[in-house]
């Protein structure tokens, strides 16, 4: 059993309730960070700890907290990104709806780092029965000292309030969360200005991951060499992984990070296998927005050696024969999967959720849908592969958010890596026709 | 339908709470909250007059309203069942069966995806993955989640919901996450 930091006590009975979380130790980095630490100190740790944003991009949260600004007299705040909408990803529902808290106390140390007075969780609109939950505990909190006016006794003073968004996953790009937040569309901003400088309502901001979050109780509690130590290399830490798709055992999963991509598919402990003994076909291993790579590649690099669990190994080879870590939604496909159909669904997507500022995604996204629409519908025209090829190389790199990237990449992988399949939708309709592209319901309920 | 728009004291109160979350002069941060109030109040959509009571509200400009609720995917500009039925179609869901759970429905219920049922109970949409991958097929029917679908779980959803008979909300308290 490999280390685990967030999900420790996930199956104890009652760790919702701040009772239960207390006896568990919970809380303990409130009381170390205000009584015993300065708040610079707390930056210090997090950035010895080596943790990376767990939203996606991975960027160094201690280095991220740096940057905030600190003009005098001006409020900043301390934004959690609970939006979680990349498809394949749900760890930071299970995280919140399971053991609320955990988050709770990483945003009262964080926000006593930052010297954030408030400090807020913006979720997902769909997730409207966790922001219950999370309301019920920050009230435990409040009732209990750990949160409102000088806490602990101290002169830190916090308040949290959870947000609900409408249903957008553009609003998890930290910008038009922050216009979400301020009761807008959610377009996002051109930056700079970046968040730190001038978030929320024009003031410094911290956006994080509820992971991200979820992690400073440890790294407080037992310093940022303790947590370094966990993981491998530059990937420290353990890592929430979403499994789903043709596997035994979706869920959850805590790794410490370094561990085989084998392992986590085959092990009993992870995901237990393809499902009904298939083989296996491809995996997208990071959410929607990264490269999907076939079985050979997703076990072993280009170089042949082991693929692990981990920001570089999992994107060894780049875009040619790599992936991404991502936001950890590992979603598995068998071999009767229709990576052309699969595709299509990611394409639909993409195409739905662009905000529409900037025209080669506006355009694009919905170019791409109609192309691989006619294909998987058996109406495909010969160039059609190289004309999608064409239109998402134009997209990446020429918009204002990521979403851009995000959808080409996608459909860039799919063809690199599948180009076969997608021609003979084009050439053999015909074979196409009656063929399933999936497990159906019933399939399945007799799996 | 002919209900006056217009909140109760206590939903006036809740609003009100809101709107004191937020700094001074910051009251429109509370326009998404206060949509999804209004939306669960007032049969499930947000008409015009609903958009400008909640623009009344708020002290901001109608067209701040319109330009927010068309924007957002959870918020029906146009009438929907008393129960919508969101089935997710994003590629964890569609590889283990949901476009079958999206035909049985279309079959049982008489009616295509985006279409509501003559006696108004019952609207199928398809939606983008909702964070429940691990739980596919999945669907969303108001707060709750129903997830490992089968063709019979479906039966027993659709059963339960019309047995219930009211409306269904994201705001509801009485979820229940299983069927
Ligand atoms: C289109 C798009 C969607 C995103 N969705 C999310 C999300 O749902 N949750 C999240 O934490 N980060 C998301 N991000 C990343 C955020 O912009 C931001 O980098 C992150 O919240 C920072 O937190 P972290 O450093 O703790 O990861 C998204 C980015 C883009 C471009
Ligand atoms: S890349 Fe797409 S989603 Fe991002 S700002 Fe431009 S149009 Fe909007
Ligand atoms: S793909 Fe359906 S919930 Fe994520």
């Amino acid at each position: 059993m490999g280390k685990k930091i967030l999900l420790e006590h996930i199956n104890v009975p009652g760790i919702n309730t701040l009772e239960v979380y207390r006896q568990k130790g919970g809380y303990a980095s409130v009381e170390k960070a205000l009584k015993t630490m300065a708040p610079d100190a707390i930056v210090e740790e997090v950035k010895k700890s080596g943790l990376r944003g767990r939203g996606g991009a991975g960027f160094p949260t201690g280095m991220k907290w740096s940057f905030l600004a600190k003009p005098e007299g001006v409020e900043r705040y301390l934004v959690v990104n609970a939006d979680e909408s990349e498809p394949g990803t749900f760890k930071d529902r299970y995280l919140m709806e399971r053991i609320p808290h955990i988050l709770i106390e990483g945003m009262i140390t964080a926000s006593f780092a930052l010297g954030a007075k408030t400090s807020c969780i913006y979720i997902r609109g769909e997730y409207f029965y966790v922001s219950r939950i999370l309301e019920a505990a920050i009230a435990e909190a409040y009732a209990a000292g750990w949160l409102g006016k000088n806490i602990l006794g101290t002169n830190f003073s916090h308040d949290i309030f959870v947000q609900v968004g409408a249903g957008a996953y553009i609003c998890g790009e930290e910008t038009a969360l922050l216009e979400s937040l301020e009761g807008k569309r959610g377009n996002p901003r051109i930056k700079p200005p970046f968040p730190a400088v001038a978030g929320l309502y024009g003031c410094p901001t911290v956006v994080n991951n509820v992971e991200t979050i979820a992690s400073v109780p440890y790294i407080v509690m037992n310093g940022g060499d303790e947590y370094a130590k966990i993981g491998i290399g530059r990937s420290t830490g353990t890592k929430l992984i979403s499994a789903s798709g043709h596997i035994n055992k979706p869920g959850v999963y805590e790794i410490e990070m370094g561990i085989t991509v084998e392992d986590f598919i085959y092990s009993d402990e992870y995901c237990g296998g393809i499902i009904n003994g298939r083989k296996l076909k491809a995996v997208v291993a990071g959410g929607s927005s990264v490269p999907i790579l076939p079985a050979d590649l997703i076990l072993k690099t280009e170089k042949g050696e082991a693929r692990l669990m981990s920001y570089e190994s999992l994107s060894d080879g780049g875009f040619a024969s790599g992936t991404m870590l991502g936001s950890g939604g590992f979603m598995v496909y068998d071999e009767t999967t229709s990576i052309v159909k699969n595709l299509y669904t990611f394409a639909r997507f993409y195409h739905h959720e662009s905000c529409g500022q900037c025209s080669p995604c506006r355009e694009g996204t919905g170019w791409m849908e109609k192309i691989l629409h006619r294909i998987v519908e058996g109406h495909g025209k010969p160039g059609d592969v190289d004309l999608l090829w064409d239109i998402q190389r134009k997209i990446e790199g020429n918009t204002i958010c990521p979403l851009g990237d995000a959808a080409a990449w996608p459909v860039a992988s799919a063809i690199r890596h599948f180009r076969k399949e997608f021609e003979e939708y084009i050439n053999h309709p015909e074979r196409i026709k009656d063929v399933k592209h999936y497990y159906s319901v019933h399939q399945l309920a007799s799996v | 339908m002919s209900k006056e728009i217009k909140f109760n004291e206590e939903t006036l109160a809740l609003v009100d709470k809101l709107i004191n979350r937020y700094p001074a002069g910051k009251q429109k941060s509370a326009l998404i909250p206060v949509l999804h109030i209004a939306q669960a109040e007032f049969n499930g959509w947000l008409s015009s007059e609903t958009m400008d009571y909640v623009a009344s509200l708020l002290k901001i400009k109608p067209i701040e309203v319109y330009e927010v609720a068309s924007f957002y995917s959870m918020f029906n500009l146009k009438p929907v069942g008393k129960c919508l039925i969101e089935v997710c179609r994003t590629s964890s869901c569609w590889a283990r069966g949901s476009e079958d759970v999206v035909r049985y429905l279309e079959k049982k219920l008489g009616i295509k995806e985006g279409e509501t049922t003559k006696d108004g109970m019952f609207t199928i949409k398809t939606v983008e993955c909702l964070g429940s991958c691990g739980g596919a097929p999945m669907l969303q029917v108001g707060a709750a989640f129903h997830e490992n679908l089968t063709l019979e779980k479906v039966d027993a959803i659709v059963e339960n919901y019309k047995s219930i008979g009211k409306q269904r909300s994201y705001t509801d308290l009485d979820y229940k996450n299983t069927i």
